[in-house]
């Protein structure tokens, strides 16, 4: 049963990343294609998380947790950035 | 018995989790507009993903019998952390490309709103409204 959720879970997180990159390539504005990038961490962890479980294994988490503060302090930053033309000032 | 019944609920909160995860990203290919937009990743995603994290911990209390604390950690860090991202893409968007006439409430302090706020345009001291006492 688990194996069904899962193979349902992986399709629908592909399809979802697919729709990250589309909106990513399309963007209209800079703020768009960050947004997109910042859903894209979000969705990878969850894809981690995923794999994860499907191998019975714990080993992925530190990897799902760096993706998850790298990704929260790109997106901060970058915005930063747009904001004030300077990260640290 | 009650592995059947551990197994049934991590499968209904992986298919969930994941539905919740598309349905954020449909939302962000079709909402009309940025700040429209900003509603799906920051709600139907972090949703999503809580769910895949605690599809996991109830797998892990399953399969082994041990508690998993991993997942609380990115489920915290994410709950946490969501929310200040989407302010920053906000007030980033409207620095970028937010048209000062439109219509925002007034804030309590006299001044702009931080993000159009000018530098030497603050009201002298006693004009400015003043905090209710304290009790």
């Amino acid at each position: 049963m688990i194996g069904y959720a899962l193979a349902f879970g992986f399709a629908a997180i592909s399809v979802a990343l697919l729709l990250n990159l589309w909106r990513l390539a399309t963007g209209p504005t800079v703020i768009d294609r960050l947004l997109a990038a910042d859903t894209i961490v979000t969705n990878l962890i969850a894809l981690i998380i995923l794999y994860g479980i499907r191998q019975m294994t714990s080993t992925y988490f530190e990897a799902a947790l760096l993706f998850a503060m790298f990704g929260v302090i790109s997106t901060i930053t970058y915005c930063r950035f747009m904001l004030r033309g300077d990260v640290l000032e | 018995m009650i592995e059947t019944l551990g197994e049934l609920v991590v499968s209904l909160l992986i298919v969930a989790g994941s539905g919740f995860t598309l349905v954020g990203s449909i939302g962000l290919v079709k909402l009309p507009d940025l700040m429209t937009r900003l509603h799906a990743p920051t709600k139907a995603t972090t949703a999503g993903v809580g769910g895949v994290l605690l599809a996991s911990m109830i797998h892990v209390v399953v399969r082994s019998g041990e508690v998993s604390a991993h997942e609380l950690l990115i489920a915290l860090f994410l709950f946490l952390t969501a929310p200040i991202s989407a302010h920053f893409l906000a007030k980033a968007y409207l620095h970028l490309h937010g048209d000062r006439e439109r219509n925002f409430p007034r804030t309590c302090n006299g001044r702009a709103w931080t993000v159009f706020d000018e530098a030497g345009e603050e009201l002298p001291r006693e004009d400015r409204p003043q905090p209710p006492p304290r009790v």
